[in-house]
C-alpha cells in the first residue's frame, strides 16, 4: 500500500563529516544575529517599548492616511506614527516612547481618540506605562534564560553533562537566529514573540532529546563502534521521525499564519522559522558536538557496569 | 506493554467519557445550558477579554502619598504635644520619608524622644500574635531627632491601602452597572481590573482616576488679592484652583487648611436638578451633621469651600446655620459629571491616588474576528494533519493516531471548560500547535515499530518493543515542553498566560491519549486479530 515517506528508511547520510562547516556556519550566523539585534535592533512592540497602540477602523470607507497624519501630527510632541494595518480601512496608530510619563501618554491617547471622533471604531487600545514595559523586558529576559537553564539542567539529570553542553549550544543557536530573523523582518517584538521563542526552545529540545535518547541507547548497544559512526547512525535512525514531526508541526502552523489574523501572524511566522532552525540544530549541532566531549570514557564506564551486572547473574545461573 | 487489565481499560474510557461530558456544554444552546441544575459543573469555555471584548486595567496605588499623610499627621500632633510640654524645638517638618526635629537641650531632647515615641500606633503581627510600634525614633548627638516608619509599618500600610482601594473600586464599578468585573490584587501595590464587554472604558478610567477626597473648609476672604496673585499664603491658608461656575481659569481661592467637616461623614449623595441646573445633593451622618451645624452657625456670612481632590468645586456664602444634615453642591456640572460625583461620593474616597500603568482594551468586533480566525486556523491545521497522518501510516494506524488526536482535542476543551481557564487568542494558537505536536508521540511509536519490523521481529513483538522503547523518549520530550509552558505561565500576563495554559493542558492530554488510548486500541486489535504482518 502507498505510504508517504519524507525520508527513506535506512538512510546513511554522513552528517558528522560536515560538522566543522555546520558549526562554523552557525557560529557566524549567531554572531551576525547578535549584531543585527544591536543594529538595527528589534522592532519593539508596545509591550517592551511602552506607549500607546490604537487599532482604529474607518467607518466610512478606506482611511486617508495622509489626512490623518496631518491632523494627528501635532499630538504628543509629534511622536505619533500611523500605518495601514490589515485591510485598507484599518489604521494602526502608535504614540510615544518609554521616556514619557503615564499622564502625558494618556492625554495624547485621549487627544487622538477625540480627533478621530465618531468616524472611527476603536478595535484595540493598548497602553503600557514606562515602568510596566521595563518590568516586562526584565521578566521576558528571565523567562528565556530560565528556559534555557531548565533545559540544560534537565538534560544533565536525565543524560550526562556532555549532552547538556550539546543542548545548550543548539538552543542558544536557535534563540539567536530567531532574534536575528526578527531584526531583519521587523515584526513587532512583543510578549507573544517571547512565547514563540520559548516554544521554539521546547520544540527544539524535543527534537534534540529524541536524537540523544537514541545516542544513549546505541552507546550501550554498540560498544566498539567509533563515536562518529555511532552518532551518524543515531541521527539517521531518528531522521524519519524528526522529519515527520517537523512536517506535522508545520502543517499546523501554516493555516495559523494565513488565517490566524494579524495578532497571530507574527507568532506563527516566528514558530515556522523555529521549526526549521530547531530541526537543523538538533541534527547538525547538538549531536555532532558530542564528538568533542569525550563520551568514550563514559561508554567504557557503562560497559564495565553492564559487565559487572551481568557477571553475578551469569554465575547465579550456572549451578 | 500490550497487556491491559480490565480496570485500566475502564479507567481510560472513563477519562475520555468525562472529558467528552465536560466539553459538551460548548455544543449546547444557551437555553438548554441554563435549564441544567446549577450543581452540575456544566459550563462552556470561558473566553478571555481579547476574544469576548473588554478592558484590562492595571492600577498602581501611590504608596508615597499614604506615607506622607501619616508623617504629616505625626508632625501636627507632635507640634501640639511639644508645645504643651514647653520643649524648645526648631525645624519640625517632613523631610523625604522622615520626620525631623531639632531639640538643642539634651534633657529636653530625652523628653522629646519620649513624646515622639508616644505618637506611634501599634501594628499587630498576625503571625507572631504580637504588636509593635509603627515608628522608630532616633536621636543624634547634634540635637536632631529622626522619626521613621518601620519597614513592617510601611508594608502594613501599603497592604491596607490596596485592600481598601479594591473595596472602593468595586463599589464604584458596581455602580456603573458593569457585569462580571474582576478586581484583584497583583503584587505589592497593584490592582488588576478586568471589565468584560466594556470596549470604551474611558468613563470608568475617569472614575478610578479620582481619589474623591472631599472636605468642607472655610474660605478666608481677608487675604489680600495681591498676595493671592503672588502666591504668598499666610500660615494655615492654602490657595486652591477652582472649578466654580463663572470663574476665570487660574484664579485661586484662599482656603483654610483646617478641615471643617470631612467627606467621609457623608452617607448619601444623589444627582438632581435645581433651577434646571444639574446639582448634587448630599446627606451627612449624625456626627457630620452636628459638626456642620455648629461650624455654619459660628460662621454665618462667610464663605465655605467644598474641596474635591484639592480643587474647589463650589464656595457658597453661609446665609444661615445648616442644621438639617443635608445640602446641595451646585458646581459647574453637566448631567454626566453630577452623576459621576454623586457616584464617587457614595462609593467613598480612595486612601491614595491610583495611577493606570497598563491598559488593554479590545472592541467586540475585533474579538469576534479573532474567534473566527482562530477557528479557521484550527480547523485548517487539524484537517491537514489528519490527511497527512493517513497518507503516512495508512488508514488503520493513521486512523488510530487521528482518533487519539481528536479525543485529545475534546479533552483539552473539556479541561478548559471545567477549570474555566481563560481562552485567549494565543490560547487558540497553543491548541493548534498542540495539534501539530501531539501526533509526535504516535509518530515516535510508529517509527520505532517500523524499525523493529525491519529488524525481523514478529508484529506482536515489534509493537511491544515499539511502545516500550518509545516511552522514555515520549516522557522526556513531553516533560521538557511542559517546563517551558510553566515558565511561560510565570512570565505571562493575560493572553500569553492563555497560551501557556492551553499548551500545558495539551501536552498532558496528548501524552495520555498517545500512551493509553491509542496503545489500548492497538493492543486490543493485536490480541483479537493476531495479524501476520503489520501494514504500517
Amino acid at each position: 500500500m502507498f505510504r508517504l515517506r519524507l525520508v527513506p528508511s535506512n538512510t546513511r547520510f554522513p552528517f558528522l563529516r560536515y560538522r566543522v562547516v555546520c558549526i562554523a556556519a552557525s557560529v557566524v550566523f549567531g554572531a551576525v544575529s547578535i549584531v543585527l539585534a544591536i543594529w538595527p535592533g528589534l522592532s519593539m512592540g508596545v509591550d517592551f517599548r511602552g506607549g500607546v497602540t490604537i487599532e482604529a477602523r474607518s467607518l466610512s470607507g478606506p482611511a486617508d492616511l495622509g489626512a490623518l497624519r496631518a491632523s494627528l501630527g501635532g499630538i504628543g510632541g509629534g511622536d505619533v506614527t500611523l500605518q495601514e494595518f490589515g485591510s485598507r480601512n484599518d489604521v494602526l496608530i502608535r504614540i510615544g516612547s518609554a521616556s514619557e510619563s503615564e499622564d502625558a501618554l494618556r492625554a495624547a491617547a485621549e487627544k487622538v481618540k477625540e480627533t478621530l471622533g465618531a468616524k472611527f471604531e476603536f478595535r484595540r487600545v493598548e497602553f503600557v506605562g514606562p515602568q510596566v514595559s521595563s518590568e516586562l523586558i526584565q521578566s521576558a529576559i528571565w523567562a528565556v534564560v530560565l528556559g534555557l537553564l531548565a533545559m540544560m539542567v534537565y538534560v544533565w539529570f536525565r543524560f550526562e553533562w556532555q549532552f547538556s553542553i550539546g543542548t545548550i549550544a543548539s538552543l542558544v543557536h536557535d534563540v539567536l537566529l530567531t532574534v536575528g530573523l526578527l531584526a531583519i523582518t521587523r515584526y513587532d517584538f512583543n510578549l507573544s514573540q517571547i512565547a514563540a521563542i520559548l516554544t521554539i526552545i521546547g520544540y527544539s529540545m524535543n527534537d534534540t532529546v529524541v536524537v540523544f535518547d537514541r545516542v544513549r541507547e546505541n552507546l550501550r548497544k554498540w560498544r566498539k563502534m567509533p563515536l562518529d559512526e555511532l552518532l551518524d547512525l543515531s541521527i539517521n535512525e531518528t531522521l524519519s521521525r524528526t522529519m515527520m514531526t517537523s512536517m506535522t508541526t508545520l502543517l499546523a502552523l501554516i493555516p495559523l499564519y494565513f488565517f490566524g489574523g494579524d495578532a497571530i501572524e507574527g507568532f506563527a511566522f516566528t514558530m515556522i522559522w523555529g521549526v526549521f532552525v530547531g530541526t537543523y540544530s538538533s541534527i547538525f549541532i547538538a549531536a555532532p558536538i558530542l564528538i568533542y566531549l569525550d563520551l568514550d570514557k563514559k561508554r567504557e564506564q557503562w560497559a564495565r557496569e553492564a559487565d559487572a551486572a551481568a557477571l553475578p547473574a551469569a554465575k547465579a545461573e550456572k549451578p | 506493554m500490550l497487556h491491559f487489565p480490565r480496570w485500566k481499560i475502564a479507567l481510560i474510557l472513563a477519562v475520555c467519557g468525562l472529558g467528552f461530558l465536560a466539553a459538551l456544554p460548548n455544543l449546547m444552546p444557551k437555553a438548554a445550558l441554563e435549564a441544567l441544575p446549577s450543581w452540575l459543573p456544566a459550563r462552556p469555555l470561558h473566553l478571555g477579554l481579547d476574544l469576548r471584548g473588554g478592558s484590562h486595567l492595571l492600577l498602581e496605588v501611590d504608596a508615597d502619598t499614604i506615607v506622607k499623610e501619616r508623617l504629616e499627621a505625626i508632625v501636627d500632633s507632635a507640634r501640639g504635644d511639644l508645645r504643651r510640654e514647653r520643649i524648645a524645638y526648631t525645624d519640625l517638618s517632613v523631610v523625604g520619608k522622615e520626620v525631623v526635629v531639632v531639640v538643642r537641650d539634651a534633657q529636653e531632647r530625652e523628653r522629646a524622644v519620649q513624646i515622639l515615641r508616644g505618637q506611634a500606633m501599634q501594628i499587630a503581627n498576625s503571625v507572631m500574635g504580637t504588636t509593635a510600634p509603627d515608628l522608630s525614633v532616633q536621636a543624634g548627638a547634634d540635637g536632631r531627632i529622626v522619626v521613621q516608619l518601620t519597614e513592617v509599618a510601611l508594608k502594613d500600610r501599603r497592604r491596607a491601602a490596596v485592600d481598601q482601594s479594591i473595596e472602593i473600586i468595586r463599589r464604584r464599578i458596581d455602580q456603573t452597572g458593569t457585569s462580571e468585573p474582576v478586581i484583584q490584587r497583583e503584587g505589592d501595590q497593584r490592582i488588576v481590573v478586568q471589565l468584560p464587554g466594556v470596549d470604551d472604558p474611558d468613563r470608568i478610567k475617569r472614575l478610578l482616576g479620582k481619589t474623591a477626597k472631599m472636605t468642607f473648609r472655610l474660605v478666608d476672604d481677608n487675604v489680600p488679592l495681591e498676595d493671592i496673585a503672588r502666591g504668598r499664603a499666610p500660615a494655615g491658608i492654602e490657595f486652591l484652583d477652582s472649578d466654580e461656575r463663572g470663574r476665570r481659569t487660574g484664579e485661586k481661592t484662599p482656603v483654610q487648611r483646617r478641615v471643617m467637616v470631612s467627606g467621609d461623614t457623608l452617607t448619601d449623595a444623589q444627582a438632581t436638578f435645581q433651577d434646571n441646573q444639574p446639582v448634587v445633593s448630599f446627606r451627612f451622618d449624625s456626627i457630620g451633621a452636628r459638626r456642620f451645624g455648629e461650624a455654619t452657625e459660628r460662621n454665618v456670612g462667610k464663605r465655605f469651600a467644598i474641596v474635591l481632590d484639592g480643587r474647589v468645586i463650589s464656595a457658597p456664602v453661609i446665609r444661615e446655620p445648616i442644621r438639617g444634615g443635608s445640602g446641595i453642591i451646585s458646581g459647574n456640572f453637566t448631567v454626566q459629571s453630577a452623576n459621576d460625583l454623586a457616584l464617587l461620593l457614595r462609593a467613598g474616597a480612595l486612601p491614595a491616588p491610583l495611577k493606570i500603568v497598563e491598559e488593554r482594551s479590545v472592541g467586540p468586533s475585533l474579538g469576534a474576528d479573532s474567534i473566527r480566525a482562530g477557528v479557521a486556523a484550527s480547523v485548517g491545521g487539524l484537517a491537514l494533519i489528519l490527511i497527512y497522518m493517513v497518507m503516512s501510516y495508512g488508514l488503520f494506524f493513521g486512523g488510530i493516531a487521528n482518533l487519539a488526536l481528536i479525543v485529545n482535542l475534546v479533552l483539552i476543551v473539556g479541561v478548559l471548560s471545567l477549570t474555566q481557564a481563560s481562552m485567549t487568542l494565543p490560547g487558540i494558537a497553543g491548541i493548534v500547535l498542540t495539534i501539530g505536536m501531539a501526533v509526535d508521540a504516535n509518530v515516535l511509536i510508529y517509527e520505532r515499530v517500523r524499525e523493529e519490523i525491519r529488524s525481523g521481529k514478529t508484529p506482536l513483538a515489534a509493537m511491544d518493543a515499539g511502545y516500550a522503547r518509545a516511552m522514555t523518549t515520549i516522557i522526556d520530550s513531553n516533560l521538557t515542553a511542559l517546563i517551558t509552558s510553566v515558565i511561560l505561565f510565570w512570565l505571562g500576563s493575560g493572553p500569553v498566560k492563555g497560551f501557556a495554559v492551553t499548551s500545558a493542558i495539551g501536552i498532558a492530554t496528548s501524552a495520555f491519549t498517545a500512551v493509553s488510548l491509542s496503545r489500548m486500541i492497538v493492543a486490543t486489535w493485536l490480541r483479537r486479530m493476531r495479524p501476520q504482518r503489520l501494514d504500517i
